[in-house]
């Protein structure tokens, strides 16, 4: 164990650690821009520079090793004019009109400029105005606010393994784009938003459409109702100023009420309906001989990366639509003639920790009537952060309140869809208890739950056990996939989420997701579950008065034109 | 052609940059096409940000069509202090084309490269795979002439 000095004070590191590491551990604050927690280090932005006494160069903090009687000085005169120097020069060649930013007062660098005081840029900007590519629903990237860090490549490439972005050309010619420098939706981008949680600044963002939604809310001619996504209600405070894994879903229910929606509905109504509805697609395709494994389909990133990277695999892929969709094709159905309201009026907007979502929604095959959408905007959980603190409510002192009727009533097992294993889960208390006919001893499957990246169990239904599979991030699936192409996969069902942690990660929650954080709201979630008197979607007594009213039982004609959806090859 | 080309290199990685130069130096054209970029990366199982971008960090290769002769520049510290600018002028004026433009009649392209390793024969630059050292305006407009006169 080395003991080493970091600004006069003696400390005892862990063998092997990087001086940026040794002074986390305690509590000296080292600024980085291009590393990031859970990712290689890269070791490229310098801004992390501490000085050595007795070696001639600054070194990076995030790469160095602590060796015995080092004496670092993290706040020297020296360390202090390089961080400032190279804030100077990423803001030369930088857009900074901060307050037409959407990260203005939540950005890495502006913090960083602050926190070294530039009032005033030694250097004359540079910068060299780019397209701004948002062709497609859900990811907007603005090259101007780009400073070059790589985050974005370094999740896209080794955490997803798609590797869209990556530098182009080089030195101060360098920027960060899709091949050929063009847009992302001329390549297999799967709209996953990694790159957009990782930022440092606003270059990824989620395409927004907070305006689109507020303009909706004030016009007197449409019902607005709102649906909010199993994994928001773990991680909306964090945007609010809370601490993660706050549980905050009767603040949400409140404050969505309060910025204006008509109703507020919970999405983890029709994840339960998800779970009736694939659960029973599951073993029907067992009994009739089926393509297997089947593999859940409630993820829009994995979607687009099945059908973009793996159209053989297609008809692995469960037709059952997502908890969004059916929520969106009941609310302009079923919901719209129960309420006596012409469809064409109701409004729907999801709240959801994913920009996939935006692409999933905007999808022809998910369209009920030929003139709406069944989803008509979607807002990521960092856009509704922002639209609450727009409409001056006060999130921390607002009382809780409970969701409207009918989609209102929900189990455990829909809320913990937001956490990778969860659909799995979910599936299998409702599956054995269905087949069994007998309520399941344990009803938590902790083998599936975790970061870990494939997690396995098995089940036994009836006679016979069949073997499980839960994968997250892209990279993680492609194993599996694999797998199956070489006949070599022993298992019956398989749940896929893109993201790291599953929803609870995604794309468009709160900005510095780190895996620390995932785990935190991943047990916020499962604490939800364990709070709720019902805890399996088949006993959600809403959705079997659904089933009576309108839909009859699972599978049935109607569940399948409105519920049901098929992929096809981009 | 290009599939001929490619079944001449084993499948790995490694031979990235030996494909594209070979796939660019059989063309009159002298670049490599984006269906072209596409084809090499899948031909070595890579994804085409990674092929386009070390086509695009490299200067010997390009993405735009190409004159017969490529006069590269170097645009790096030394040159630009024994004035290559003065060079890029002197060029851009006698062929009448700005950079990475070619002349009408496609025989020269004129492009900026990074250090050619040469900086003791600063400014420098190269035509083709000739390098040409402590350049001036008179060498420089010697040079156009000569190999205008080769046509």
């Amino acid at each position: 164990m080395p003991t080493i000095t970091i600004n006069n004070q003696k400390i005892e590191a862990k063998e092997g650690q990087t001086i940026l590491e040794v002074a986390k551990d305690h509590h000296i604050d080292i600024p980085t821009l291009c590393h990031f927690p859970d990712l290689d280090v890269q070791s490229d932005c310098r801004i992390c520079m501490s000085e050595i006494v007795g070696q001639k160069k600054l070194a990076p903090s995030c790469s160095t090793p602590v060796k015995e009687g080092m004496e670092i000085k993290t706040n020297s005169q020296r360390v202090y004019n390089a961080r400032k120097t190279i804030t100077e020069l990423l803001l030369s060649n930088h857009d900074t009109n901060c307050t037409a930013c959407e990260r203005n007062m939540n950005c890495e660098l502006q913090t960083l400029a602050d926190t070294l005081g530039i009032d005033e840029n030694r250097f004359e900007n540079i910068l060299e105005h780019e397209p701004i590519d948002d062709n497609n629903p859900s990811i907007t990237r603005n090259a101007d606010r780009c400073i070059k860090c790589g985050r974005c490549i370094e999740v896209c490439k080794n955490v997803q393994g798609i590797h869209v972005l990556d530098y182009m050309n080089r030195s101060h010619d360098t920027k960060v784009a899709p091949a050929h420098g063009k847009f992302l939706n001329d390549q297999v981008c799967t709209y996953c938003g990694q790159c957009a949680n990782v930022c440092p600044v606003a270059s990824i963002t989620e395409k927004s459409d907070l305006e689109k939604v507020t303009h909706a809310i004030h016009d007197e001619t449409k019902h607005v109702i709102v649906q909010t996504a199993p994994a928001t209600r773990v991680s909306l405070g964090e945007t609010l100023g809370m601490d993660s894994g706050s549980i905050v879903t009767g603040q949400m229910v409140a404050a969505l009420r309060r910025v204006g929606f008509d109703k507020v509905f919970d999405t983890d109504f029709t994840a339960d309906l998800t779970i009736m509805e694939e659960g029973h697609e599951l073993l029907s395709r067992v009994k009739e001989g089926g393509k297997l494994p089947m593999i859940t389909s409630c993820c829009p990133g994995w979607v687009n990366y099945a059908e973009q990277k793996n159209p053989d695999m297609l008809d692995h892929l469960s037709t059952a639509k997502s908890p969004q969709q059916m929520f969106g094709a009941l609310a302009k159905t079923y919901y719209a003639e129960k309420e006596h309201i012409d469809p064409n009026n109701v409004y729907v907007v999801s709240i959801m920790p994913c920009t996939a979502k935006k692409f999933e929604a905007a999808r022809e095959e998910m369209q009920v009537h030929k003139e709406t959408a069944d989803v008509d905007a979607v807002l990521t959980t960092r856009e509704l952060g922002k639209m609450i603190k727009r409409a001056g409510v006060n999130f921390k002192n607002i009382g809780e309140e409970s969701y409207d009727a009918p989609f209102g009533i929900t189990s455990g097992a829909g809320a913990i869809f937001g956490a990778t294993g969860g659909v799995m889960e979910a599936a299998l208390r409702t599956v054995s208890e269905v087949v069994n006919e007998k309520p399941l001893e344990k009803l938590d499957f902790e083998d599936i739950r975790g970061m870990e990246g494939i997690k396995e169990a098995s089940v036994t239904l009836g006679e016979n056990t069949f073997k499980v599979a839960v994968a997250h991030t892209l990279s993680n699936a492609q194993k599996v996939l694999d797998d199956i192409k070489a006949g070599v996969s022993p298992y019956a069902f398989i749940e896929v989420m893109a993201c790291p942690g599953g929803c609870i990660g995604g794309g468009g929650q709160p900005y510095t997701t780190t895996n620390a954080k995932r785990q935190e709201r991943i047990d916020a979630i499962y604490n939800v579950d364990t709070a709720m008197k019902l805890r399996k979607s088949h006993e959600n007594p809403a959705v079997n008065t659904l089933y009576e009213e309108y839909l009859s039982e699972p599978l049935s004609k109607r569940a399948h034109d409105l519920l049901h959806t098929h992929y096809k090859p981009r | 052609m290009l599939e001929s080309i490619l079944s001449k290199y084993p499948k790995e990685q490694d031979m990235l940059i030996e494909i594209l130069l070979d796939v660019q130096n059989q063309k009159t054209d002298q670049y490599l096409s984006e269906a072209e970029i596409e084809q090499i990366a899948s031909y070595l199982s890579l994804p085409t940000a990674h092929v386009s971008s070390a086509v695009s960090f490299y200067t010997f290769f390009s993405t735009q069509r190409r004159g017969e002769h490529v006069i590269q520049v170097c645009k790096d510290v030394p040159c630009y202090l024994n004035d290559s600018d003065n060079l890029v002028d002197t060029i851009q004026k006698q062929l009448g084309i700005g950079m990475h433009e070619t002349t009408e009649d496609g025989m020269f392209t004129l492009e900026p490269t990074s250090c050619l390793g040469i900086c003791d024969g600063a400014p420098a630059m190269r035509i083709g795979e000739h390098t040409y050292t402590k350049l001036n305006k008179d060498r420089v407009t010697a040079l156009l002439a000569e190999y205008r006169g080769k046509r």
